[in-house]
């Protein structure tokens, strides 16, 4: 998540001027970069690339063999796999879908109410809604399942007290429910950092601007319409980009609340999850790391192909104004 | 400063115990590997220094890893030459994969070996049965833990048979002070372990079905195989409220809080259990489906003990072994650990009221063990796994009994040769 946000922000600001001027070679650069990007390859680049290299190989024996695509091959084609493999990533569409749907809607919503001059204590809303994205996924997933537990929780003490116990299910034990819950949480969780973006991005359209639209007439909510949303449109893209590749990449939250299987009947496995379950194995199934490393490859294909999309059509077409 | 002082000395010890130990031929030491870190105690209080006075010139260590690091660190240090003399077990494929590397020492002919039946030699002997490579240390029995006081409130007595069975959640749904039973399908391996696996010897006969399936003569979506599923079919209006999000832990809660009559149950719970729960416990054994056929448990073989094929000390190693097959190492491990029995022929008393009632059905009942742990769950899908989200399913209501053992059988023949006839 983090070398897309890096890669975002290198897009954006990225009309730095280029003096073209004959100099020595600068190698102090060299040395300041080097500490980061030493530690950056060693720790995801090369993890990264042996991953792409692990997935053209299978084990035999305590041998390594070279198998070309054959990985891949049974991924979409052996029905024992392809099967769990278009239905965990059906999953994360839908669990992307509901990040897209929810949680940035309501994040630009947030963002809007704070930037309210009038608006008081404004700071203390902004903590309370960040205050869950920095907390562990453990802790999130832990406390989420005993709100909504039907035997210890408080979900169902509170739908009793408005009258409404009939709307309580058992959500995470259900598999019609399960994976819309857990990506409701996840919003939960997440939705401090859309929020906080546009937030930023909000505070940065001068004044002028508004003044100009106000004596145009246009204020309240026209004006956020009007004026203020194409504005924040590229920071829009921004986090809608971030989304996806968390959303492809997520795995932590299911994995804490739902366990390595991702229940009620795989209703909740997606790739991360998936990936993780061939890779490492579960119960009496013994890992297979080539194949897990096929499906980790797979998401980074997936991942890469959505980014490119994103920077190839919508970024370019996304006017930007210079104030 | 003081920690790295301590370190030299430990390494300095090491040093000298290493000399030590190749120097003089009597004085042997042997040291084990075991994922059981939670047993350090048990072992170095009771267990070794038992060995230890009727084998004098043998010196024996524990040294265990984390079982989640115990499978891998062991094979490195296997590889690395740098394991210990002996070697803890787990059951089937994962040591059988040691013992194929050659690091496990072919012990067939173990003195000891004659103290143990075949279906406990089974986890850990090669497919045909003819080398086995690992002394049976414990298994855990599956059955039911009851609240004896809502028993004794509710006037009911144990069942015998599977209408019994129904009988007593009936009443005890009726009344309503307790939820009949306290299981959950949120961990999907919980229904087929404490359910299916539980339930399941009496309707396909322990060994003989268990055996049956591995040669292809019989099938799962046989009666034998099915009947569990429809059983396990109607557990679910005996559940507690929402117990599709109810996870292993809170099964173990909502009973030793008290609020839940019967607990389908492994023996591993019993010391949890009488730490947790402040009212009287027993336990009964799988309902028959007909009264007075002959009983069957699972019995399962949860840990072994091999020998380090490039020991240095194959006597010494040899003689502990073999000192674990007597009836002395039988009663102290099963006694200090209750829930985990003995696997020998010996019958040992045990102290614990709980336990000692879990065992007792040894005497009475043909055991067997997991049926999905031997053989059967090397392909995919895995069949373990596939169970324990079937299971769930079945009990849920979202898939019938039929169509789940269907299911099953399908993903057996996909990959299983003598099951695709």
């Amino acid at each position: 998540m983090l070398w897309a946000a890096w890669f975002a922000q290198g897009i954006h600001g990225g009309n730095m001027q280029t003096t073209v001027r004959k100099q020595r070679f600068k190698w102090h650069i060299v040395v300041f970069l080097a500490p980061a990007v030493l530690v950056y390859s060693a720790i995801m680049i090369f993890p990264m690339i042996d991953t792409l290299r692990l997935s053209l190989f299978t084990q035999e024996g305590s041998k390594e063999v070279y198998v070309g695509l054959k990985n891949f091959q049974t991924l979409f084609h052996d029905p024992n796999w392809s099967g769990q493999f278009w239905n965990a990533l059906g999953n994360n569409v839908w669990f992307f879908i509901i990040h897209m749907l929810v949680q940035n809607p309501i994040g630009i919503m947030l963002a809007a109410i704070l930037s309210v001059p009038t608006l008081r204590f404004a700071a203390a809303y902004r903590t309370v809604v960040i205050v869950p994205t920095i907390l562990s996924f453990v802790i999130v997933g832990f406390a989420w399942k005993l709100i909504l537990s039907p035997l210890w929780g408080i979900a169902p003490g509170i739908l009793d007290a408005i009258g409404l116990k009939s709307w309580f299910h058992p959500w995470l034990g259900k598999e019609e429910y399960a994976l819309t819950t857990l990506a409701l949480i996840s919003v939960w969780q997440f939705i401090g950092i859309p929020m906080m973006l546009i937030y930023a991005a909000l505070l940065s359209i001068p004044q002028e601007i508004l003044e100009a639209a106000e004596c145009d007439g246009i204020t309240g909510f026209s004006a956020f319409w009007k004026v203020k949303l194409p504005l924040i449109l590229p920071s829009i893209g921004i986090i809608s980009i971030l989304t996806f590749v968390g959303n492809f990449n997520s795995f932590d939250l299911i994995y804490v609340a739902q366990g390595p299987v991702a229940g009620p009947n795989y209703s909740t496995d997606i790739l991360g999850t998936f990936m993780y379950r061939t890779f490492f194995g579960y119960q009496l199934q013994l890992g297979d790391q080539n194949l897990g490393a096929a499906i980790a490859s797979v998401m980074f294909a997936i991942i890469l192909v959505g980014v490119c999309i994103y920077l190839f059509t919508v970024q370019r077409r996304l006017r930007r104004y210079q104030f | 400063m003081k920690m790295k002082y301590k370190l030299g000395g430990l390494l300095l010890a090491g040093t000298i115990l290493g000399g030590a130990l190749s120097a003089t031929a009597e004085e042997a030491t042997i040291s084990i590997e075991s994922w059981r870190s939670e047993d350090l105690a048990i072992w170095q209080d009771k267990i070794i220094p038992a060995f230890e006075a009727s084998h004098p010139g043998i010196k024996v260590k524990f040294t265990p890893t984390s079982p989640t690091e115990y499978d891998a660190s062991l094979n490195s240090r296997l590889a690395g030459g740098t394991a210990g003399d002996l070697i803890t077990c787990r059951p089937f494929d994962q040591s059988l994969a040691v013992y194929e590397q050659g690091n496990l020492a072919d012990l067939t002919n173990l003195e000891a070996m004659k103290n143990f039946p075949d279906v406990a030699k089974s986890a850990w002997s090669t497919d045909d049965g003819s080398v086995t490579f690992c002394v049976p240390m414990a298994s855990v029995i599956h059955g039911f833990i009851y609240n004896k006081d809502a028993f004794k409130e509710l006037g009911l007595s144990v069942p015998q048979t599977e209408e019994e069975f129904f009988a007593v959640l009936d009443k005890i749904k009726e009344d309503g002070t307790y939820i009949p039973m306290a299981m959950g399908t949120h961990d999907e391996w919980e229904a087929n372990t404490m359910g299916y696996y539980n339930i399941g010897p009496n309707y396909w006969k322990g060994e003989e079905g268990r055996l049956a399936l591995i040669k292809g003569t019989q099938k799962l979506t046989d009666k034998d195989w099915v009947d569990p599923f429809r059983s396990l079919a109607k557990w679910g209006a005996y559940l507690g409220d929402g117990f599709e999000s109810q996870t292993y832990s809170d099964s173990q809660n909502l009973f030793t809080l008290g609020r839940a009559a019967i607990y389908p149950a492994g023996s591993w719970e019993i010391s949890g259990f009488n730490t947790q729960a402040d009212f009287a416990m027993g336990a009964f054994k799988p309902p028959v489906p007909v009264a007075g056929q002959d009983c069957y448990i699972s019995d399962h073989t949860d840990i072994g003990m091999g020998m380090n094929a490039k020991t240095a000390n194959p006597e010494a190693a040899k003689a502990f072994l073999n000192w674990m097959g007597s009836e002395e190492f039988a009663s102290l491990y099963a006694n200090a650990l209750p829930g985990f029995f003995s696997l020998s022929k010996h019958s040992v008393k045990l102290d614990d009221p709980l336990a000692q009632e879990f065992v007792s059905w040894r005497e009475t009942c043909k055991s067997t063990i997991r049926p999905t742990y031997q053989i059967l769950s090397r392909g995919t899908p895995n069949l373990e796994t596939e169970m324990g989200r079937v299971s769930a399913n079945v009990i849920k209501g979202t898939v019938t009994p039929e169509d789940a053992a269907a299911e099953l059988q399908k993903g057996l023949e996909s990959w299983y040769k003598p099951q695709q006839n």
